[in-house]
């Protein structure tokens, strides 16, 4: 049975696309025919994300509005088997999104995919509602700071509130939790919170932290998820995500300050 | 679904007349002055204003002890505050008759289980007519006062709990933005970040109990008190009870 996986925060700017694109990738390079759709409808990233900007001819809302077929609108990645893009439209706005259209393009995707990953957008309104009213399973961005700690508690309580399988009164849908940019200097410092400070708060299991890193930028600017990137501590750490989320348990990295070698002391980095 | 049993009798019925119990806001006026009264609502009101919100309330004058009211501007009062006056009660019987010149109804009974057990004697005399077309008020029709509410979730930033009628018992963090409401007693046993109201509905003996008081706002029957910055060493984070002593809000340690 395909699951149906949003990837989510309330706040902007915490690296939900980041999160979306690395993760999706992960899955497929694990043989799973994954499809990442990218709800952010007017604001759209995740292609440019992806490296596939330049080959969006048919978008989500054209689906959704029986312009184009769901084969037509989807791009294949270039870099992973198995990876599909479902990207958003830059042209309309969130109004565009109904429930019976997304309904609809799931079931159809539901068919021919194993994990359908549902970029959503930022903010409770409709495109991120309806990006998580579908999903079985959520991924919660955080950073270590109140604000996004704060609002990725709302965007919880929504999801046990709003949801389809909340107002079916199903089985809640399944939360993991994804710390990004952290910076194990930071907290030590005491200018950023801790992993424990966010998860006593937030009390739903951990499958990640990603470290601050310049590769993620990286990454972002040349359109490869940073997943990729094996080399980088933040590919490593998405890599780690994936095998958390299929079920295999493995310790946390990262997490302390890195000692500097005599060399990059003397020549600074 | 009804009519399939009446049949074509239901035509000419226009309405039914039905008894039915409610827990109703009780306001106790204590004084004759408008002017205080609208000084004091405002203070209350303040802490749980969206309850209140067209809220139905009963005006006791009981504690008025036969002092001269002028109905209309009290009623003109509560209506600027979004409350909807249904009637009085414990009025002597000149201030009854000025009440229902005012167009409020004289209401009877006290708290809920004189009502109550009222209902269980209407509903014997009841039985024994056989034409009875108005249901007679039966504890049935309402759930016992004393149901308490329980939460074993996280009450998360921008939600709401409320244990209408009884107590509320949240067995997970209640986290910061996130509000919890009861007419009676709150219990939590776990942390306690966000805000707890006891007593909404004005009941002065509702306590609020948490497990690691760590709480934005404490209020109990429309007495509130803010934790802005640091709360106290001594009850931060600790067992710790908050009660009314007269208008006094304590937050103790247990």
């Amino acid at each position: 049975m395909a699951k149906v996986i949003v990837v989510t925060s309330g706040k902007g700017g915490v690296g939900k696309t980041t999160t979306s694109a690395s993760f999706a990738t992960g899955l497929a390079m694990k043989g799973n025919k994954t499809v990442v759709i990218d709800f952010d409808v007017g604001l759209r990233n995740l292609d440019l994300i992806m490296g596939c900007e330049r080959r969006v001819v048919y978008d989500f809302v054209n689906v959704l509005n029986n312009e184009s077929s769901l084969k037509q609108a989807l791009i294949k990645d270039r870099h992973t088997e198995n990876l599909y893009i479902l990207p958003a439209s830059q042209t309309r706005d969130k109004d565009a999104l109904t429930e019976e259209g997304v309904e609809r393009i799931l079931t159809e995707l539901k068919e021919s995919f194993d994990y359908i990953v549902c970029d959503s957008p930022a903010g409770i309104e409709k495109g991120a509602l309806m990006a998580l009213y579908f999903a079985d399973e959520a991924i919660i961005v955080t950073n270590p700071e109140v604000s996004s700690v704060r609002d990725s508690d709302r965007i919880l309580g929504i999801l046990a509130a709003k949801s389809k399988r909340a107002i079916d009164g199903a089985e809640p849908i399944k939360e993991h939790l994804v710390i990004t940019r952290y910076s194990p200097k930071r907290v030590e410092m005491g200018e950023m919170l801790s992993i424990d400070d966010v998860t006593d708060l937030l009390s739903i299991p951990l499958v990640g932290v990603i470290p601050e890193s310049d590769s993620v930028l990286g990454a972002s600017n040349s359109g490869v998820p940073v997943i990729h990137d094996i080399e980088s501590d933040s590919g490593q750490a998405y890599a780690d995500v994936v095998d958390r989320f299929m079920g295999v348990n493995l310790p946390l990295r990262f997490l302390s300050v890195e000692k500097k070698g005599l060399l990059s002391r003397i020549f600074g980095n | 679904m009804q009519s399939e049993v009446d049949g074509p009798a239901k035509t000419d019925i226009a309405v039914d007349l039905k008894g039915s119990v409610f827990t109703l806001p009780v306001l106790q006026i204590r004084t004759g002055s408008i002017d205080e009264i609208e000084s004091e609502l405002t203070q209350r009101l303040s802490a749980a204003l969206a309850f209140f919100k067209h809220a139905p309330v009963v005006i006791d004058l009981e504690k008025l002890s036969g002092e001269g009211l002028d109905f209309g501007a009290l009623l003109k009062l509560l209506a600027r505050r979004d409350l909807v006056s249904v009637g009085v009660k414990n009025g002597t019987a000149q201030q009854n008759a000025l009440a229902v010149g005012a167009g409020l109804a004289v209401l009877k009974g006290g708290p809920l289980q004189d009502i109550l057990a009222e209902g269980k004697v209407t509903e014997y005399t009841g039985a024994q007519k056989s034409t009875e077309k108005t249901r007679p008020v039966s504890k049935k029709t309402e759930p016992l006062p004393t149901a308490a509410k329980i939460v074993t979730q996280p009450v998360r930033s921008g939600q709401q709990v409320y244990a209408r009628g009884g107590d509320l018992i949240v067995m997970a963090a209640v986290n910061p933005g996130a509000e919890i409401v009861a007419d009676g007693n709150i219990h939590v046993y776990a942390p306690m970040k966000g805000r707890a109201l006891a007593g909404v509905l004005g009941d002065t003996t509702a306590r609020i109990f948490c497990q690691s008081m760590q709480a934005e706002l404490i209020a109990i029957a429309g007495n509130f008190r803010v934790f802005e910055d640091q709360m106290p060493a001594d009850i931060r984070a600790k067992h710790t009870q908050a009660y009314l002593d007269g208008e006094q809000l304590v937050v103790e340690a247990l």
